[in-house]
């Protein structure tokens, strides 16, 4: 052992900053026992009990300071010592400001004392205290929007009882997203203001017909989501209820548009009831109910006619001749590629509504169509990690996500499945969604090119891409970035289906 | 604000969560509020739904405890010795800090004071005599919580001992500490022998009659209004309290002189206290006990008037639950420590001095104090953070002590056990640290949590108490 010391004559430093000077050089390796001290004659006495008190320190006044290090050899000590002079003189400069800002409020009851004009309260905490909270926030007077997943279907129902009586509105649990007022909330894109009003019980059908109506031009008064559950009998829904009576009454909504997987015969009722009543036009997509609309993208350019003040019935022969200019696109993708193979189509998709859509939109071109999320005359997948036939999967379904992040996000899953699938003999196509705006992954780019590059000289690729320009990830670019890779890219997910569809189709039928 | 309304204001919202999503409601409709959560401390859903269903009862009996403690005036009235006033004190009797405990369980500095007490007190000779003393079941002991007394540290009061009387002007009641030694040796860091008995000795031969005849003289000394002045000068009359005493010397210094008939007591008097920087730690504790006591007994109020710890237990008490102890074991602070000394050499937290956290002083108002913010981690921010957390958990803020730098801003008062429970945030206690072999003294300082243990049982038994 080592006992050095120093003496710093007319130094003033509080004893606390030497306290902690102190502690920092006892913690340093090696060394035993530290002591940063004015040498008055009571330190003198602490550090004579410690055994630290150095001849030199006896002779200092209460006016110098002391530093005594014992250490386990000479150069620790030494080294120790240099610390000191260093930790000191950084205690001489001006370090940070005085001024702190109060700290984050701890609950909503706070938020709301240091927000005035609080109106709605996004959650999307675990699960299993989600519900708590947005009882709080009800009380507090808040909207909520539910993003958390995993809240009981009676906590549910009983949250939106709760708010139905308060005049609120809870949308969620497990609402991915929301445009109120012009603010995209959680997952959602950047959409003009405009007539039509939205009511989603479908997070990326909500995303997608936003998209769209933003796309051709127009805009959104409100896109207000529900969760998926609030059409369920057990929940009754009274937020879908409640969100369609809002746009009924509001004046800046000019017409409605619905969009949900088909809700269950007693919330129907309440629908079809509801709609009656509405004194603007309504345009209701019961996603797998059959049509008009029929897909996400007819029920969104219906509305957009009603808007326009044009007829929408028109909207279906103008799909038609878009869906022919699809399948001469489609013969002459096929023709260029000589030595393609494979036959069938494989999609492999994050949102869960556009699996859903695919499914619909495929069904009268397609044969032997299988997916793990199957609808209308689809088969059940066996096993959802081996497609087979003409399979769509849904890759946001439990057997994906549980232990992972929504593939909206992380891209690592389907990237594998899209490699594993191009490999295939088999596969003659690839379908992707592509999802943009808030929330989603901010360079989609940079994962998929790579993996769409490789594929693409194997298979045909197709993405539909759900986005708008204002997205923050720059749309235009992210086109032409998969374009490049080799990926056809369409603005909707119908539109990107559909040519995957008559592409598989038109494999089928090569003559081999 | 309905739904409707909703769609025709700027929206404004409250993140709980993923904070991407409250960047996004900032930038295009600011401004957004992201809220620190964190799961709340485990109490029974049960305890959680009677308090929920019975919030508006709590609501109005924490107002009335509100009410008290804001109005509640402190006044130092006089001195006396402890077994003539302390209620139910009596000669076989030793009050200690903290919650209720037995010899058995009791920390090395509370048996030291415990020792020191008897040789003080005549009824042992030696060490060894008080130790088996003490031990031996003829000894009584109780918290001085409840017998209106409040103790620094180990908070040994035996009935010899002189006592201040602080009365609490506007209820009338009363609350009592004894004379502070100062540092070093002394027997509330539970050292004992030759030099703390002589001290003693001293303190209730001299400063005792000297200060009772002053303090007669001055007539009662408005500690509510020299807590309020300390704390613009520097104080938060927990472990700072330079300038509290510095206020105490300048009222009752020229009533020494003028009542003092021996000038050599009057300067040994006014010598001890002017050495001493914390003299003024013993009148802010039981000016706090005194403005909380008032507080007590108000069904259903869920604010605590009593934060104590014995160096082996900390404990709680509710406005709500009477005289129930909600207990848990003390921690040891994790505090800066002197020269040869560690956290292994430390006791356990220890003393009724957060009776001043109780009462909005001490951690709670420790942004009044930069001087001592090294104790906080180094910046005068870090201080200003610390009291800001405890807005948090308190349901008022002072009228009378404020926080210059806060723009004299009140103090965080009256800590609701609801907010403690449910916003799992603890209260910070800025405390002294006493060695845990007892005779050893103060070994550091620093800032310390409380557990949440106490806090957990109090909301369980408040809520019972509603059921």
């Amino acid at each position: 052992m080592n006992t050095i010391s120093r003496i710093k004559k007319g130094f003033y430093f509080d004893s606390v900053t030497l306290m902690r000077v102190g502690r920092e050089l006892s913690g340093l390796p090696g060394v035993s026992e530290a002591s940063v001290v004015m040498a008055s004659d009571a330190n003198k006495a602490i550090l004579d009990m410690s055994k630290l008190l150095l001849p030199e320190i006896e002779k200092a006044s209460d006016q110098d300071l002391a530093i005594v290090v014992r250490a386990k050899d000479k150069k620790t000590a030494e080294e120790a010592m240099a610390k000191a002079e260093e930790l000191l003189n950084n205690r001489k400069k001006p370090n940070g400001s005085a001024c702190a800002t109060a700290p984050s409020p701890r609950d909503i009851a706070s938020a709301v004392e240091a927000l005035p004009g609080a109106n709605l309260a996004l959650i999307s905490i675990a699960g299993r205290y989600a519900a708590r909270e947005a009882q709080r926030a009800l009380t507090a007077g808040l909207n909520v929007m539910l993003f958390s997943d995993n809240v009981s279907v009676e906590a549910e129902a009983a949250l939106k009882k709760e708010a139905h009586r308060r005049g609120l509105i809870v949308m969620g649990p497990d609402c991915g997203t929301a445009i109120i007022n012009g603010v995209p909330l959680a997952f959602a894109n950047v959409v003009p203001r405009g007539p039509i009003g939205v009511v989603g019980a479908s997070g990326t059908g909500l995303q997608e017909v936003t998209c769209i109506i933003a796309n051709e031009g127009s805009g959104i008064s409100q896109a207000i989501g529900t969760g998926g559950r609030d059409i369920k009998d057990a929940v009754g829904g009274i937020s879908f209820l409640d969100a369609m009576e809002a746009l009924a009454a509001d004046p800046e909504t000019k017409v409605l548009l619905l969009v949900a997987k088909p809700p269950q015969p007693g919330v129907l009722k309440k629908i079809r009831a509801l709609m009656r009543k509405v004194e603007k036009p309504v345009v209701a997509l019961l996603l797998g109910e059959g049509g008009p609309p029929a897909t996400l993208e007819q029920a969104a350019w219906m509305a957009l006619a009603h808007a326009a003040g044009q007829d929408p019935g028109e909207v279906a022969a103008r799909l038609e001749q878009r869906d022919a200019a699809l399948r001469e696109e489609a013969r002459q993708i096929v023709a260029k590629r000589k030595q393609a193979t494979g036959r069938y189509l494989r999609g492999l998709f994050s949102g869960g509504t556009f699996c859903a859509e695919a499914q619909v939109v495929l069904h009268g071109v397609l044969r032997q169509i299988y997916s793990n999320a199957p609808l209308g005359d689809s088969k059940k997948l066996k096993n959802a990690w081996k497609p087979e036939k003409n399979a769509l999967v849904d890759l946001g379904e439990d057997e994906f996500t549980v232990g992972r992040a929504h593939p909206m996000i992380d891209f690592t899953l389907r990237n594998k499945m899209l490699e594993e699938q191009a490999a295939l003999p088999e596969t003659a196509v690839l379908l992707l969604d592509v999802v943009l705006g808030y929330g989603a992954n901010p360079d989609p780019v940079a994962e998929l090119a790579p993996v769409i590059r490789k594929a693409a000289r194997k298979v045909f690729v197709v993405a539909g891409m759900t986005g708008t320009d204002g997205d923050p990830q720059n749309r235009n670019q992210v086109v032409e970035a998969l374009k490049a890779a080799g990926a056809h890219v369409k603005l909707t997910n119908a539109a990107a289906s559909l040519l995957a569809g008559y592409i598989a189709d038109e494999m089928a039928h090569k003559p081999r | 604000m309905s739904l409707q309304e909703l769609l025709h204001s700027p929206l404004r919202v409250v993140n709980l969560g993923i904070e991407s999503f409250k960047d996004t409601c900032e930038a295009f409709s600011p401004p957004a509020i992201q809220v620190d959560w964190r799961p709340p401390a485990e109490v029974s859903p049960e305890s959680e739904a009677i308090l929920s269903k019975r919030a508006a009862r709590i609501e109005r009996a924490n107002q009335k405890a509100l009410e008290i403690i804001l109005s509640g005036t402190p006044k130092l009235v006089g001195l006396d010795i402890a077994r003539n006033v302390i209620p139910g004190m009596r000669e076989n009797l030793i009050l200690h800090s903290g919650p209720p405990i037995t010899w058995e369980r009791m920390s090395g500095p509370t048996r030291g004071g415990i020792m020191a007490g008897l040789v003080y007190e005549g009824r042992a000779a030696t060490i060894e005599e008080a130790e088996a003393l003490a031990a031996s079941g003829e000894i009584e002991y109780a918290p001085c919580h409840e017998h209106a007394t409040v103790g620094p540290m180990a908070g040994i009061v035996t009935p010899s001992m002189p006592v201040m009387i602080i009365q609490n002007e506007t209820y009338g009641n009363l609350a009592y500490c004894t004379l502070n030694e100062g540092l070093g040796k002394v027997l509330r860091y539970g050292a004992f022998g030759e030099e703390v008995n002589t001290r003693l000795k001293w303190m209730e031969n001299t400063l005792y009659p000297v200060l009772k005849a002053a303090v007669a003289r001055t007539g009662p000394i408005d500690l509510k209004n020299m807590i309020a002045q300390a704390l613009h000068m520097g104080d938060e009359v927990h472990n700072r309290n330079r300038a509290g005493t510095s206020l105490f010397y300048r009222a009752i210094a020229p009533a020494i002189v003028e009542t003092c008939e021996s000038k050599a007591d009057a300067v040994a008097v006014l010598t001890f206290i002017n050495g001493n920087d914390h003299f003024f730690l013993n009148l802010s504790m039981p000016a706090c006990k005194a403005t909380l006591d008032a507080a007590r007994n108000i069904k259903g109020s869920s604010i605590v008037v009593a934060m104590c710890r014995n160096g082996t237990d900390f404990g709680v008490q509710l406005a709500g639950t009477g005289n129930e102890w909600f207990t848990a074991p003390a921690e040891v602070p994790d505090a800066l420590y002197f020269a040869g000394f560690s956290k292994a050499d430390a006791n356990p937290d220890i003393g009724d001095s957060a009776i001043t956290e109780t009462g909005g002083l001490g951690g709670f108002a420790i942004a009044a104090a930069p001087a001592i913010v090294q104790f906080v981690g180094g910046h005068a921010a870090d201080a200003l953070r610390y009291t800001y957390e405890m807005y948090e958990i308190t349901a008022a803020e002072s009228r009378m002590y404020q926080i210059p730098a806060l723009d004299f801003r009140g103090t965080p008062t009256g800590i609701d056990v609801r907010k403690v429970v449910e916003r799992n945030r603890v209260p910070v206690i800025d405390t002294g640290v006493a060695h845990k072999k007892a005779g050893v003294g103060q070994v550091g300082a620093g800032i310390v949590s409380a557990p949440m243990g106490p806090f957990a049982k109090a909301y369980d038994a408040l809520a019972r108490s509603l059921q």
